[in-house]
């Protein structure tokens, strides 16, 4: 017997406690408040639970979607190059090569409303008024003929509306419908009798191949040189103008960008994308970058003489849609003025 | 040194005629003596003579300027637009089993966020005692565990469905990278809020503008999902969802919530765009699998392979590559160098662990002849991996998902490859 027994029960105890209970409590965070939830608990089940109060009709839609999503799903969501298509597809499921849209497959449309409202538009997320969300969700039913061009959309008819692929869905059933992949001792020799390619990657050559990567590569480093030589004389403005330029301001500007880089790229390797490229957009002709395809209202104002002063561009960054009527750049404008002054600058460290 | 030296992959043409060379001269030639002293050897070398670079040169380490074709990879014409898009792991250069952050694939669906620790905040809320908001800070303070897992995008192999298309093995299996991870359990966190008898379900939620978000049933919550901040030991990359990911062991890559910033307990399924639309699976009659979360057992020899062509002709061969299984751990492999005629037990390089790589070999004599390669994985509840005929007569073509067919590639006579499909 020890001569210590409190101490022994004592660190009897210690172990035990030092063995995590199920279900122990660690008193770590804090709870979360009510506004908080709300700011986040956004997701919408099918059975509408989370789906706030509001409406929206196809006419309103139609305007919305073609100020804010057009320019990647197309003015009927019939989708912009590889951008989703919204509409069409109906009956080609089962097709060799099936087309994928809201009417033709997604079976809930809580999935469609919760997706708008969260999620778009791309690079400009949960920017939308909830009746609007509503008003594009109705017009996304009419683009796939579910619903007429009389229709608006409620929080109080949503769950009438029946989405044609509703029933086109199984819980996954690989164990009982592939049950004969579980055969634990395969076959290992004389497995069968003869062996022929039936297809080879090669006739395709879809594959962006190392090798002739390199090879291309070797190319056009050539050209490259050449156009960096007759180019020299931009580029010593351009970086004779960058050094004149704010370098916090510059450094803002590219924060602010962010909120124009899913449509607009910079720099060395810009591309044109669902904007132009932007380098020396400053100072440029309006309408006036290479191989991009403008709005006619962009077009318009090119004729017009627009140039792209500082003045010009703060004033259409600030409202797109209402400095330039039917400009193709779906994007609400930015509301500090600093942010615009920022960007700009921004702009000009690419030259300009 | 020598400009040669410091050339990577030759080109295709440079391949042909100097594999032709080697052929001949390795023909009987077992350790051929050299016709001619070593250069590299008789002669004394820069790197032999003056000094390399002091430490702090670089302060964190990149890989040397030799290896910098060991890079992720994009297929352009995949996708729209590079924001919300895939690329690849160069699995066929990557050896042992651990990928390095630094080159496992990427997928982002609105672009990869930068968010500090400073401003992150996770939220468990629904059907919970408590609502609970946690800080990064908070996180490290619960018992933390260390676990290796694979995390495979559902559409790996996507693209070869209806036939052999992308001649690569980063670009048909790349979709895949396996690291280890310290983070804190889910069901800990969950039993921190108290989950209410009637909650079902967590529908987990990341904090990009994509708003990713996925249902899990509450069951795989509760079991061996991870809320993550560290892989392979340094916090995670940006690209992989910085500071806080989450990590469902075995189940497809979508799940795996990147900058999750809540998890909602709920009575039922959400049937978010990326669990309807998207990460459903299309059979032959035109209706979809839903919920189709495991990913099924599935192996692809890493080289040889396109491009990792044979370069040394006839002779010993090291044909390797890697095998895995959402159902569990892989207890075998066999490669096959007749297009599936015949198998032989590969040689694992260590035992299989649940839902991770594991690497396997198969030391060869090649005798320089044609070879149709294949790799078939067995994992622990018996599942055989199954060939593309197998699987298309069961799913169709149109499944885009879930595409764990054998692989093959046939390795022709100068030890180049392709992504073939065979009968």
């Amino acid at each position: 017997m020890s001569k210590y027994p409190e101490l022994l029960a004592a660190s009897a105890l210690a172990l035990c406690l030092a063995v995590p209970a199920h279900a122990e409590k660690f008193g770590l965070g804090r709870p979360a408040l009510s506004e908080e939830i709300a700011a986040w608990d956004l997701d919408v089940a099918p059975d509408g639970t989370g789906l706030p109060e509001g409406s929206g009709d196809v006419f309103t839609g139609e305007e919305v979607f073609a100020e804010q999503c057009a320019i990647c799903h197309g003015d009927f969501a019939e989708g912009v190059d590889n951008w989703p298509k919204l509409a069409g597809g109906e009956g080609t499921l089962s097709d060799k090569d099936p087309l994928k849209t809201v009417g033709s497959y997604w079976p809930y449309l809580s999935t469609v409303w919760d997706y708008v409202n969260r999620s778009m538009p791309f690079g400009n997320a949960q920017s939308l008024e909830t009746d609007d969300v509503y008003a594009m969700v109705a017009y996304i039913l009419y683009s796939n003929d579910i619903v007429d061009d009389e229709f608006t959309l409620s929080h109080e008819n949503f769950l009438e509306v029946e989405m044609p692929n509703a029933a086109g869905f199984i819980v996954d059933d690989r164990e009982t419908a592939e049950a004969h992949f579980w055969t634990s001792k395969p076959c290992m020799t004389d497995c069968k009798e003869s062996v022929e390619i039936t297809m080879r990657a090669a006739v395709l050559d879809v594959t962006p191949e190392e090798t002739a990567a390199k090879a291309t590569e070797a190319q056009p480093s050539v050209q490259e040189a050449s156009v960096e030589v007759e180019e020299k004389p931009a580029e010593a403005t351009a970086v004779e103008q960058t050094a004149a330029l704010d370098p916090e301001m510059i450094e803002s500007g590219k924060k602010v960008f962010k909120k124009c880089q899913s449509c607009h790229q910079v720099g060395e390797s810009a591309k044109h994308r669902t904007g132009p490229a932007l380098n020396g957009i400053i100072g440029a002709n309006a309408g006036a970058v290479e191989g991009f395809k403008y709005s006619k209202a962009m077009k318009a104002a090119a004729d017009d003489g627009l140039v792209w002063t500082d003045e010009e561009m703060a004033a259409f960054l600030a409202k797109p849609k209402a400095y330039m009527k039917g400009t193709r750049m779906s994007f609400a404008g930015l509301k500090k003025e600093d942010d615009i002054q920022a960007v700009i600058v921004y702009l000009k460290s690419f030259g300009g | 040194m020598s400009e040669n030296s410091r050339e990577k992959a030759p080109s295709r043409r440079q391949f042909l005629s100097g594999a032709a060379a080697v052929g001949v001269g390795a023909v009987g030639a077992g350790a051929a003596r050299a016709a001619d002293p070593d250069p590299l050897i008789t002669q004394v070398q820069e790197w032999a003579q003056a000094t390399g670079e002091g430490v702090d040169a670089t302060p964190y380490g990149l890989p040397i300027q030799f290896e910098d074709d060991v890079v992720r990879r994009n297929v352009e014409w995949l996708t729209a637009d590079t924001i919300s898009s895939i690329n690849f792991t160069p699995i066929h250069a990557l050896d042992g089993t651990i990928t390095p952050q630094g080159c496992a694939f990427e997928r982002h669906h609105s672009g990869a966020i930068e968010l500090s620790k400073a401003d992150y905040r996770l939220m468990i809320n629904g059907l919970v005692d408590t609502p609970l908001v946690f800080t990064y800070e908070d996180l490290e303070r619960f018992p933390r565990e260390n676990r290796v897992y694979f995390c495979e995008c559902a559409a790996n192999t996507g693209m070869e469905w209806a036939g052999a298309q992308l001649n690569g093995a980063q670009f048909t299996h790349g979709m895949i990278h396996n690291m280890e991870y310290s983070g804190v359990s889910l069901r800990t966190l969950l039993e921190e809020a108290g989950v209410k008898p009637e909650g079902k379900w967590v529908y987990v939620e990341g904090a990009d503008a994509s708003s990713n978000g996925r249902s899990i049933p509450l069951e795989k919550a509760m079991d061996d999902v991870l809320v993550a901040f560290k892989a392979n030991g340094e916090a995670l990359r940006k690209e992989h969802g910085y500071p806080v990911r989450l990590v469902v062991p075995g189940w497809e890559g979508n799940m795996w919530v990147k900058w999750l910033r809540r998890v909602e307990v709920t009575e039922m399924a959400i049937e978010s765009r990326e669990e309807t639309s998207k990460y459903t699976d299309t059979l032959e009659d035109g209706t979809s699998r839903k919920w189709t979360w495991v990913m099924d057992a599935k192996s692809v020899v890493t080289s040889p392979s396109p491009q990792a062509p044979i370069k040394h002709g006839p002779g010993p061969l090291v044909i390797t590559g890697l095998a895995w299984s959402g159902r569990g751990s892989i207890t075998g492999v066999d490669v096959s160098v007749d297009g599936g005629k015949n198998w032989i037990p590969a040689r694992l390089a260590a035992p299989g662990t649940d839902k991770a790589l594991t690497r396997f070999y198969l030391d060869y004599n090649w005798d320089g002849s044609e070879m149709l390669l294949q790799a078939r994985a067995k994992d622990s509840t018996g599942y055989v991996q199954p060939s593309k005929a197998q699987l298309r007569e069961v799913r169709g073509e149109n499944s885009i998902y879930h595409n764990n067919c054998i692989q093959t590639w046939w390795i022709k006579e100068t030890g180049e490859a392709e992504n073939v499909e065979v009968s």
